[in-house]
């Protein structure tokens, strides 16, 4: 967690500094050993680590508490509010996160009637909070049965940074210890199986693949066939990127997606929406659209290095509560971390 | 794209037209809900604060709302403000100098790769020699994705070795049009954010040292409050000559372009309109204007189908758009040309009033649905095709068992075409749309 919170947390030194990843590999590193539960057979936790957060935690929940206690004594004895952004401040730091001119609107509206004492920022963050659904760092994808792989299907617009997010998957469970099998199924863009490829060389990941142009349903059922036969832990399976609105597009995903409960009944796949964190009001169309196709269990939300704040994410939990599960903050394999709403709410203020 | 941002506007705005004096406070009202949409659009929320204040200020001067027109005034004063906002700047697309450079920049994801090979099909129609340049030593296969594109459109790649610098490889890529006799050189870049100060240094010196006669900044539609910092960013690294917005083919509605334009005055230059390397547009901010206010485009519909038609059968088409004396007939005759435009739904956006169908007919098409239309209509007699009112029940039942359909699909196609009559009537009769036919 530490690579995640530092560069976005407003307490620590390096609040809005670019998050250049040549500076933090090994917090980073340290951050992705953690906690491996889920795998079978293998340790999990890094006891140290989970207690330096667990101090660092409480001295911070102590400060708010004593804040919001001289806030409410102030507020009791009719002492003007400190001084800090305004409702209407805060509404703009909404809309300009992403958030939406209505949705920031109506949370406002209900942070407003919270009466925090801390003041309008306090009071919209703590809506924002409650908002996002709890985030389960020991989450990983479940066994499509017993003694099965378990599945990820990866899906979302084009551009948005599957190919990469699959490259950082693999890594991630690959180091937990976890056989991965990827199926290279994006079969329409140029080169899409080539750069799978090279990810899957560089993360020790088995790979299936077909020639270009190929029936992607072919291609997953291929690589679920392999991974069982080779007892592999996770299969996950590329997709090529598809507008939303093209309905013959949609179709086929829905195809892949009935392949899977196909080839695996009564298996609760992952269907992780990649989602570009510089999207604007369009990514909760995108993620409806994905979601009644291919029944979307998780968001992953890329390309959070930028100076985007991916405020969308609130719009899409609000609507569909579909909870996400990592995020990408850089190109490297060990870019990918566990999403921790806090700093995500706390970012959004940066 | 830019459709829902249209209907909500023009639904905001209807209530103001067809009424005659309005208040300062409907006025107001309207604004409130301006601000929304354009919001919900992803215009940043600077302009929208800009745009809707000086609308504000313009419509409640005092000679508008005492006029008894009020209404249509202020609609016109949005519908200028808006020109305005998305008509920045020079739009020419410039290639001059031996070969003519252009260098495509942008963030990772927006569409770069895929846009040299369009822009590459376009030069080649207005008859210049292209050479790509595979500029983007990064991602895994990038490479490999623009040689496999190149492939496809018969355009040489020029690519390095891997460990080979920015700035060599695209002095490569000069040389090499040099000895293949390019006109043209079109490099395609790595994705970078602007946070990162590396790559943004490599990209302003690589533009300083072979100086792109044209440098285009490629934004994904789809782009939300960050793009006008992100063209910034750019623009301050490199000097830009324009955009090219990508992804217009999906729901997006398109704020990123209005934001960029207001804020760096850079123009758009090319719409991305699909993934096919021929889906490229020269952008119009004048059509797209009316466009985004629900006066369609009649004009790009004209100009595709002149490519497509010969000049004869575009003149004839127009007319029978206008005067809608289009019957089944010339439905099923131009079935398979309509098909050579490109995508129906992009077409029905073109055409005033239907921009809402638009999605529906996309996905019909995709559907197949077209295919069923057209063995409905061969199953129809030449009279049935000028005029689907004889058609009775035993008519229809014959017409489904003829073309291998239901009676209700025959049904439903009647009932389409009837109404899609009816509103070309509409839209040619009584209710112009002013401005509409000028061009």
């Amino acid at each position: 967690m530490a690579f995640w919170r530092r560069w976005s947390r407003p307490e620590d030194g390096t609040v809005g500094d670019a998050p250049v990843p040549s500076e933090t590999p090994e917090s980073a590193r340290e951050d992705d050993g953690a906690s491996v539960p889920g795998w079978p057979g293998l340790p999990g936790g890094t006891p140290a680590d989970e207690a330096a957060i667990d101090a660092a935690e409480l001295a911070l929940g102590v400060q708010k508490s004593r804040a919001g206690f001289v806030g409410r004594l102030r507020s009791i004895l009719g002492v003007a509010d400190a001084t800090g952004p305004s409702w209407d401040d805060v509404e703009e730091t909404l809309i300009a996160g992403d958030v939406g001119g209505a949705l920031a609107m109506a949370i406002v509206e209900r942070a407003r009637k919270r009466r925090e004492p801390d003041g309008p920022e306090a009071a919209v963050r703590a809506e924002l909070e409650s908002i996002l659904l709890p985030s389960d760092p020991a989450w990983r994808p479940a066994p499509a049965a017993p003694g099965a792989p378990a599945i990820v299907l990866v899906v979302g617009v084009n551009g948005t940074g599957k190919t990469t997010t699959i490259g950082k998957l693999a890594d991630r469970y690959h180091r937990e210890g976890a056989r991965v099998v990827l199926a290279a199924a994006d079969t329409f863009r140029a080169a899409a199986i080539d750069q799978l490829r090279v990810w899957a060389d560089r993360t020790g990941a088995d790979i299936v693949a077909h020639a270009p142009g190929a029936d992607p349903g072919a291609v997953v059922y291929d690589a679920l066939d392999a991974a069982a036969a080779r007892r592999a832990d996770v299969v996950i399976a590329d997709t090529a990127g598809r507008l939303h609105t093209k309905a013959n597009l949609m179709d086929e995903l829905a195809k892949v997606r009935r392949i899977i409960d196909k080839r695996f009944p009564g298996a609760a796949p992952e269907v992780l929406f990649v989602l570009d964190a510089t999207t604007g009001q369009n990514g909760l169309l995108q993620a409806r659209s994905f979601h009644e196709t291919a029944g979307v269990t998780g968001i992953v939300l890329t390309k959070l290095d930028s100076t985007a704040k991916g405020g969308i994410v609130f719009a899409i939990e609000d609507a569909l509560g579909i909870p996400v599960r990592y995020v990408g903050v850089g190109e490297r394999a060990a870019d990918l971390v566990a999403f921790d709403p806090e700093a995500f709410v706390a970012a959004l203020f940066a | 794209m830019f459709d829902a941002l249209s209907d909500r506007l023009r639904r905001t705005l209807s209530s103001l037209t067809g009424r005659g004096r309005i208040s300062e406070a409907d006025v107001d009202a309207a604004m409130r809900e301006v601000r929304l949409a354009l919001l919900e659009a992803d215009v940043n929320f600077k302009v929208v604060k800009d745009f809707v204040a000086r609308v504000r200020e313009r419509a409640v001067g005092a000679e508008v709302l005492e006029s008894l027109t009020a209404g249509q005034q202020v609609v016109a004063i949005v519908n200028e403000e808006l020109t305005n906002l998305l008509g920045a700047g020079d739009r020419v697309f410039h290639l001059s100098g031996s070969p003519a450079v252009v260098v495509l920049v942008g963030l990772q994801g927006s569409g770069k790769t895929t846009t040299a090979a369009k822009l590459a099909r376009h030069v080649v129609r207005v008859g210049r020699r292209p050479l790509l340049v595979a500029a983007d030593p990064y991602r895994p296969a990038a490479a490999d994705q623009l040689e496999t594109l190149g492939r496809s459109i018969e355009i040489p790649v020029h690519r390095a070795p891997s460990g080979t610098s920015v700035l060599d490889i695209v002095r490569g890529g000069i040389e090499a049009s040099r000895r293949l006799v390019r006109d043209t050189v079109i490099v395609d870049t790595a994705g970078r954010l602007t946070v990162d100060a590396p790559l943004m240094a490599e990209i302003a010196d690589l533009c300083r040292a072979v100086a792109p006669v044209e440098t285009l900044l490629v934004v994904d539609a789809m782009t939300g409050q960050e793009s006008v910092a992100v063209a910034e960013a750019f623009h301050a690294a490199v000097p830009l000559t324009g955009l090219v917005l990508t992804k217009i083919d999906g729901d997006a509605r398109g704020g990123a372009a209005l934001s960029i334009g207001a804020v760096t005055g850079l123009p758009v230059k090319f719409l991305g309109t699909g993934e096919k390397t021929d889906a490229l547009e020269v952008f119009h901010p004048d059509r797209l204007a009316s466009r985004i206010l629900g006066m369609g485009d009649v004009l790009t519909l004209v100009e595709r189908a002149q490519e497509a038609f010969d000049a004869k059968q575009t003149a004839q088409m127009e007319k029978k758009l206008r005067t809608a004396s289009f019957t089944l007939e010339d439905m099923l005759d131009q079935l398979q040309q309509v098909q050579k435009m490109g995508p129906i739904g992009q077409l029905m956006e073109m055409i005033p009033g239907m921009g809402g169908l638009a999605k529906d007919a996309q996905a019909s098409v995709d559907k197949g649905d077209l295919r069923r239309v057209e063995a409905i209509i061969r199953a129809m007699t030449p009279s049935e095709r000028r005029d689907p009112t004889v058609l009775n029940a035993s008519r229809r039942r014959r017409i489904a068992t003829g073309s291998g359909t239901s009676l209700t699909d025959v049904n439903r196609l009647v009932k389409q075409f009837l109404e899609m009559q009816k509103m070309m009537k509409q839209l040619s009769g009584g209710r112009r749309i002013p401005g509409l036919m000028r061009r």
